[in-house]
């Protein structure tokens, strides 16, 4: 025998290292700290040999016995892949990797490749609980609806509907979200929102203002064309792990990847280029590139002449952005800045890919915009490889958005004026003079000197639900305070200024939690009574469509039957929808079967009725199609090839144009003019009129192919089809539906069949906005984070200044500004993601196999700043936010973090200020693993235009604990 | 016949863990047993490369070479598998392993060792193919079912390959052909001076 002696592989995990110098990783590093204190917790909740024995018995997969195969889709991020479930005799009892699914490949992540945990796993919620003295007591469903019912009615009769908060959720599929969206409108209120306020509402304004629709233009299979993909902000390789598939193949055909990050991350690790810039310095940055691109005579000149509106206004900011002031502001030297502008010009097409790290900030609306306008000044909009590729978060983020579970518009985007209300009480078949009956019919705020009305103005937004419990109700813009909270899908610890949350939960009448699990928002605050929880079903126990982050819509069947006593969220909804009195016009033309609204038939209904964003043609017939040719679609286009659904695009991506009956393929490519508008071509929208200071603002000599008029040309409506002469292609029914109609309302879809008869996207053919005149900075400008550590910048960078209304609230921001926290908080705070947890992390750390790859809460710190403050690797600090709230958490010493600038994980919950919680939970719900949340500690904050919180930028303490 | 093997892509490992999960999730392996684990170098600086380790199914398995009780065996596929009736949990294939493959369920405070566990190839056991023994004492028989490692075929990034070692080394070689070489990661240069 050879026997060769080496050393063990445990080597790398026995070092003793002091500093990071030695490298040791992240994982080895916890492994390590929790052998202590781990080991012993980790006894005591799970003897592993019985687990497996109980396990094995419960849920493996038997021979012999009959399997059934399900499709559906992993549910926690929108990179939205493939999952194939094996089902014997109702258990989940296996998982395949789904080869044939168009976006993924067979590929998952940590958390794909464990979603059956949640067909086996124990810790959810199981029935329906209350907290009554103290103690969590069992109750019924129909004692839980009537006790909340009652409670709600009687808020509503004292303080009016507005002071009801409905908190929708990403984890909702499509029909939920639009039922929850038309659920709070019959309600009687804007008082409901959901996470996409809180991870991409910068992005949806910017973007949209920008050039009409705020998403991922193209896709993560797209980015296979690239020759450059530029990641801002994100860390895809643990927040999106499979789009790094086809980051990859780009790459290893020669494409550079670039990433700019405070902080190294798992995706800095294999860039090409690394640009570390000071968090909250994306502005700079990003016309610290344009500068070069300027300078250098690399911009698009051609495309910004017939597609770009304002771009000389741009100019003029840019050139105040020289090599010197960018390294002054942002820490990158010429040489780094000019490399990442260099190798994405002269690599075109290229395309820049941002997440959290640009959209959290209150100046979140300027980054985006200065992001979509570095890519027009490019040209690199409307082609394969290019597009600005916005990963959202949530599987379903960018469904609960086009369905606006927001609190300052109606499902598509309609917004919330007399019109859009008008449509859709038309969709609804409802009388409107009812549906305005069921609002506040108060007045608290005035537009243009006019007093309008709660129905017609923007509700609290979820980022500030905690200032609408405790702001004086005088400086609030509706009629009481906020009194009782619905967080349905929520992790509460997602959200920043956790010590004023707890007070805010402390106040309200009425907290009703609806989850799998019970959250933190069940165990942070110090309640004894007015606490629910009730069980949802995962979206693996009901079915219907999900919208991945390229704007398509995958359809998931069902796995399995809701387990324990959960119920689907649509059979939760019309459950309160029956006692609240609205149940008879909330499923007007949708089948209920045993209080369970038709799935099928919410599809159908918001066919009917989201024109403006082409949610028309995808019927569940066609989607349910698509679910059945994974098989059939290319990669690398996204289109079937042969089958039954040749040349259509997966999912039939938005704007999907037209009735289902009219069969558009889908648009894969947001706003690409090599195509007609009939198979998938588009251009920008003309959404901001015609012309401005007699600038035209329509589209010059560019337009998509096919395109009759061959110009720019503005939205359709019955006059314009008039006009045109091509009224008389319209049928006479649609004729009839089209009168007085434009392109948004005709109920019949046929101005929007003859328009792109002829070739026309029905939304026009204009200009993009470089220039977005209608906000606080029109030109994105850098201004410095509320809480800044570069006090020298202040009075160049300045913030806004307060306001004292915004989505019904006031605002601050130099009041803020203008304090020095520096002295006692010289470090700067920011946060991320870990790949094992998703959002919250409430359902992942409830995930054993999940949970044990990640068993403590940690922050990263500089080896020079550790040093400073006498911490070792592995110690346990106190971390002070900058408001006060103080963390103890394990140090993890790093250079993956730069010096001066801490990073923490913000999936954590159950430790506050060093108090574990673990004996609050419900039995049997506790998580395998709590740590402090890291939203704790940061504080305020908020986007002037959407009031995304600002989570990347604070300022901090940290002393050895 | 087959001699299966695993490869990880260093280039493409991101740590996502969708192995370890995977594993996890098939096999219903306990807390505190990780028959696949991937592990990072130079985490956090420049040249971080990861990779995900599991056993190896070494042709010469230094593991069977030491077993005092004999109970490992190699199967027609050169994949290296263990009977745990006559495993008697002492520890010594884990002195033998250059890769930390083996595994011991913690079985109370004092860590008494339990009978070994590690990666099985997705193959199973000496039991019946698939029967519940054969389940619950090493998790499913894929290879058995005609299907690879599922820790391989989740793979986020198609990092690890799984499969005839011919096979694997034919997918690799043309990635190594197309990426021209050298790893093209920032450092890279700084390190070299090149």
């Amino acid at each position: 025998m050879k026997l060769i002696r080496k050393k063990a592989a445990s080597e790398v995990s026995s070092g003793q290292s002091r500093f990071a110098g030695e490298a040791i990783d992240r994982r080895t590093f916890l492994r390590r700290s929790g052998l202590a204190l781990g080991g012993a917790a980790v006894a005591t909740t799970l003897p592993p040999l019985m687990m497996r024995k109980a396990r094995a018995s419960m849920s493996g997969p038997k021979a012999g016995v009959e399997t059934k195969v399900v499709k559906s889709i992993c549910t926690h991020c929108a990179v939205g892949c493939g999952v194939y479930a094996e089902v014997q005799n109702g258990v989940w009892t296996g998982q395949e990797p789904a080869f044939d699914h168009p976006i993924s490949l067979g590929a998952h992540c940590a958390k794909g490749a464990s979603v059956r945990e949640l067909g086996i796993g124990e810790r959810r919620v199981k029935y329906p609980t209350k907290l009554e003295g103290g103690k969590w007591k069992r109750i019924s469903w129909d004692q839980a609806i009537n006790e909340i019912g009652d409670k709600m009615l009687e808020i509503r009769k004292t303080s009016g509907p507005d002071s009801v908060y409905w908190l929708g959720s990403a984890k909702f599929n499509n029909e939920q979200a639009y039922l929850f969206r038309k659920f709070y409108a019959m309600w009687g209120s804007n008082n409901g929102d959901h996470q996409a306020r809180i991870c991409h509402s910068t992005t949806v304004a910017g973007v949209a203002n920008t050039w009409g629709y705020g998403a991922m233009t193209n896709s993560m299979n797209d980015i296979r064309h690239s020759k450059a993909i530029l990641v801002c902000g994100g860390n895809p390789a643990e927040a999106h792990p499979v789009s790094l598939q086809h980051i990859f193949y780009a790459k290893e055909r020669g494409a550079k990847l670039i990433v700019i990050d405070p902080r190294f991350t798992r995706t800095a690790a294999h860039a090409d280029h690394y640009v570390r810039i000071r968090p909250g310095t994306d502005v700079p940055i990003v016309w610290g590139m344009l500068w070069h691109i300027f300078e250098n005579g690399w911009e698009d000149k051609e495309f910004i002449r017939q597609r770009v509106y304002g771009m000389d206004q741009i100019r003029e900011e840019v050139a105040n952005w020289t090599p010197d002031e960018v390294e002054k502001v942002t820490g990158v030297d010429e040489a780094t800045c000019k490399e990442a502008a260099r190798l994405m010009a002269e690599n075109r097409p290229s395309t820049y890919i941002w997440v959290m790290g640009g959209t959290q900030h209150t100046i979140g609306n300027n980054n985006t915009r200065a992001y979509c306008v570095f890519q027009l000044a490019l040209g690199n909009m409307g082609v394969s490889g290019g597009g600005t590729n916005i990963f959202r978060g949530h599987d379903n983020v960018q469904g609960a958005t086009d369905m606006c579970v927001l609190s300052h518009s109606l499902p598509g985007y309609y917004g919330l004026s007399a019109g859009a209300w008008k449509h859709w009480s038309r969709v609804w078949d409802v009388d409107y003079d009812w549906m305005q009956s069921r609002f506040d019919q108060g007045s608290y705020e005035k537009s243009k000197g006019k007093a309008v009305k709660p129905m017609n103005t923007k509700g609290i937004p979820v980022s500030r639900w905690i200032d609408g419990v405790l702001e004086d109700k005088a400086n609030i813009a509706q009629k009481d305070n906020l009194r009782a909270m619905v967080l349905w899908g929520h992790s509460p610890n997602s959200q920043t200024r956790g010590l004023e949350m707890k007070k805010a939960m402390e106040k309200l009448d009425l907290l009703v939690i609806i989850d799998l699990v019970p959250t933190a928002s069940a165990v942070m605050h110090d309640r004894t009574d007015g606490v629910y929880v009730l069980p949802a079903a995962t979206q693996f126990e009901t079915y219907g469509s999900v919208t991945a982050s390229n704007r398509n819509l995958q359809w998931r069947s069902k796995v399995i039957e809701p387990l324990f006593e959960s119920l689907p969220d649509q059979t939760i909804m019309y459950k309160f929808a029956k006692k609240l009195g609205f149940d008879e016009q909330f499923t007007k033309h949708i089948k209920v079967n045993n209080d369970e609204p038709l799935i099928e038939d919410i599809t159908r209904e918001y066919n009917r009725g989201m024109w403006t964003i082409g949610y028309t043609g995808q019927s569940p017939e066609r989607l349910k199609a698509h679910q059945e040719n994974w098989h059939t679609f290319n990669p690398n286009t996204m289109l079937a090839e042969g089958g039954p659904i040749d040349g259509e695009a997966y999912g039939l991506p938005w704007p999907c144009w037209g009735t289902p009956e009219m069969k558009h393929p889908g648009t894969p490519i947001l706003y690409d003019t090599s195509k007609p508008v009939a198979e998938g071509g588009l251009n920008f929208r003309a959404r901001f009129g015609v012309e401005r200071d007699g600038v035209n603002l329509l589209a010059e000599g560019s337009a998509p192919v096919g395109n009759e008029i061959g110009d720019g040309h503005p939205e359709f409506d019955h006059k314009l089809l008039k006009e045109l002469g091509w009224w008389d292609d319209l049928t006479a029914d649609e004729k009839a539906a089209a009168e007085g109609r434009n392109w948004k309302t005709d109920l019949s879809g046929g101005i929007q069949r003859v328009a792109i008869k002829h070739g026309c996207a029905p939304f026009g053919n204009a200009k993009a906005r470089a220039v977005v005149w209608n906000f606080p900075d029109p030109v994105p400008i850098h201004r410095e984070p509320l809480y800044t550590s570069r006090r020298d910048l202040v009075e160049k960078y300045r913030t806004y200044d307060d306001r004292k209304s915004h989505y019904r609230l006031p605002v601050r921001y130099w009041s803020i500004q203008k304090q020095d926290f520096t002295k006692k908080y010289p470090l700067i705070l920011t946060t991320g993601r870990l790949v094992e947890y998703e959002g919250g992390g409430d359902e992942t750390r409830a995930n054993p196999w999940l949970a044990e790859l990640q068993q403590e809460m940690f922050l990263e710190i500089h080896p020079a700043d550790a040093t400073d403050r006498g911490i070792l690797n592995g110690q346990q600090v106190w971390l002070e936010g900058a408001e006060g709230a103080r963390l103890k958490v394990k140090a993890d010493v790093t250079r993956r973090a730069a010096r001066g600038v801490v990073w923490m994980p913000f999936h954590f919950a159950g430790h506050l200020q060093g108090k574990v919680l673990g004996d609050k939970y419900p039995e049997g719900t506790v998580p395998y693993v709590l740590g402090e949340a890291a939203n704790t500690a940061m504080t305020y904050g908020y986007d002037s235009v959407t009031q995304m919180q600002e989570t990347k930028c604070s300022l901090c303490q940290i002393e050895l604990a | 016949m087959a001699r299966m093997k695993f490869l990880c892509d260093a280039e493409r490992c991101i740590e996502c863990n969708a192995c370890v999960t995977a594993c996890k999730n098939e096999h219903e392996v306990p807390w505190g047993v990780n028959r696949r684990r991937v592990v990072v170098l130079e985490d956090g600086v420049p040249g971080e490369k990861s990779i995900s380790v599991a056993c190896m199914h070494c042709t010469d398995a230094p593991c069977a070479a030491v077993c005092p009780v004999d109970c490992f065996y190699t199967t027609d596929d050169g994949i290296v598998l263990h009977d745990k009736d006559l495993c008697i949990g002492c520890g010594y294939c884990f002195y033998a392993c250059p890769f930390g493959a083996p595994q011991y369920p913690q079985q109370s405070a004092f860590g008494v060792r339990g009978k070994m566990d590690k990666c099985t190839f997705c193959a199973g056991g000496p039991e019946a193919d698939n029967s519940d023994d054969e389940y619950a004492k090493y998790g499913r028989n894929r290879i058995a079912e005609g299907k690879l490692p599922l820790c391989a075929e989740m793979c986020s990034t198609k990092a690890l390959l799984a499969g005839d070692g011919d096979l694997v080394a034919d997918i690799y070689r043309q990635r190594v052909i197309r990426r021209g070489g050298r790893p093209k990661t920032w450092g890279w240069e700084t390190a070299y001076q090149s």
